[in-house]
């Protein structure tokens, strides 16, 4: 795996065949961590958080540590010079200088590619606004490959904010490259899909029903309606409740389907389909440690034969 | 309306009716150098009405702004009063502070970078390099 040094600012950054090899390594983190607890001994990750995470830093930081590195960053801009108007690119600058690797969030679009044209480090991006999340689609895909084994075939729906979703962004861009996948965008016509997005794929279908396109779905992709993304309060209160996934709807759903979430959630997945077996947020969270394990160290150039 | 042919120089012709005056100004010929005749509204087989600029003695010009603002103009170098030569024009592939981002979102909006496009399509279309959002040439500074 030839990715040391690079940066990871959009879905296609990786090729198909570098995607897989992250997914083979993180899959052997997963079957002995033990052998990769000090892999990292003595790199330093910076973690820097211009909007609020819970688990893409804290499974970062849970990565890092894991694999014997440490970790140092702030989590909200407020505790940082950034709060005096300190620009990206001297931000990352003085970052460069102290760390090995970074991981950036933050709330504009492209941010991450602005840091990455500054920085002499590798660049991880965490999510630049309502643009790309490169690494939940890491998460998402070697969730989908645990279970399923085999892309192909496979018919993903992707329901909710379609419009401002990174993670959905990011994710179909890296799925449609895999053959015979089909995509069934589920959302208001307010929060469709954008353009860039859409011209990345060719079997697609754009819906509003969530209950008539739940039969034939394989994979169930749910979205929050961000609040933060919103100008206008009365738009995001007319959306906010546009999807709701309960028990009830799951009822005609496929027995293998696949409901994912990147969270946090609000209210668009009942808590009453949380012990259906065909939940598999929580699984999905847990993997998105192991590949970001993966992802550092390959980044790193802490490739194990 | 008649205007007479020039000897050497450069004819911009099929230029979108009402374009020559702009196309003029980004060009910021140095008419020190030679005459410069702008016609405007002429009538054309191919397009209706068109704007045709002549430059006598004027034998370079920036290709690249021309494209810009007007890919589907022609260029005709003329020496001793023939026809030497005919250049086509095309898209700029990228181009730096032409298009303004629009997107609100864009870090374009905060951080002091230059806003950088990349041709999307045959129209006109470019891709913002930060947020990958769409603009044209016409959207302005």
């Amino acid at each position: 795996m030839d990715l040391q040094g690079r940066n990871l600012i959009a879905p296609l950054d990786l090729t198909v065949e570098e995607m897989e090899q992250i997914f083979n390594l993180a899959e052997k983190i997963i079957a002995k961590p033990q052998d990769y607890a000090e892999v990292c001994k003595g790199n330093l990750l910076a973690t820097l958080f211009y909007e609020p995470s819970t688990r893409t830093r804290l499974s970062f930081e849970a990565a890092m540590l894991r694999l014997g590195g440490q970790v140092i960053g702030f989590s909200e801009p407020g505790s940082s010079s950034v709060s005096k108007g300190e620009s990206i690119a001297d931000t990352i600058h003085t970052i460069a200088s102290y760390a090995d690797i970074a991981v950036m969030r933050h709330p504009k679009e492209g941010a991450a590619l602005v840091a990455a044209r500054r920085s002499g480090i590798p660049i991880i991006n965490a999510g630049d606004g309502g643009h790309f999340h490169p690494t939940q689609t890491l998460t998402d895909l070697l969730t989908i490959r645990l279970e399923k084994k085999d892309f192909s075939g496979i018919t993903i729906g992707l329901c909710g904010d379609l419009k401002f979703g990174r993670t959905v962004h990011s994710l179909i861009c890296a799925f449609a490259r895999y053959s015979g996948v089909k995509f069934v965008l589920i959302s208001p016509d307010e929060l469709r899909v954008p353009e860039y997005v859409l011209d990345e794929i060719s079997d697609y279908e754009e819906v509003r029903d969530l209950s008539e396109a739940l039969p034939q779905l394989d994979v169930l992709y749910m979205t929050r309606v961000q609040r933060e993304r919103f100008f206008n309060e009365d738009d995001y209160i007319r959306l906010k409740d546009s999807y709701i996934l309960n028990a009830a709807k799951m009822r005609f759903a496929k027995e293998d389907l696949m409901v994912l979430h990147p969270l946090p959630r609000v209210n668009e997945i009942s808590t009453d389909v949380d012990d259906d077996p065909r939940a598999f947020y929580f699984r999905q969270m847990k993997n998105g440690m192991y590949v970001r394990m993966a992802l550092l160290m390959a980044l790193l150039g802490k490739e194990i034969a | 309306m008649e205007i007479n042919s020039i000897e050497n120089g450069l004819v911009i012709d099929h230029l979108r009716a009402g374009s020559g005056l702009r196309v003029l100004e980004y060009l910021d010929i140095d008419t020190e150098r030679g005459s410069v005749a702008l016609i405007m509204n002429v009538s054309s087989n191919k397009h209706g009405k068109k704007d045709i600029i002549k430059l006598e003695n004027i034998e370079s010009i920036d290709i690249n702004v021309l494209g810009l603002i007007d890919h589907n103009a022609t260029i005709i170098h003329i020496r001793n009063g023939k026809i030497i030569h005919k250049t086509k024009l095309s898209l700029p592939k990228k181009v730096a502070n032409v298009i303004r981002c629009k997107n609100p979102r864009c870090i374009t909006s905060i951080e002091n970078v230059p806003h950088i496009f990349h041709l999307a399509d045959n129209t006109g279309k470019y891709r913002c390099e930060y947020c990958d959002n769409f603009g044209r040439i016409n959207d302005g500074k």
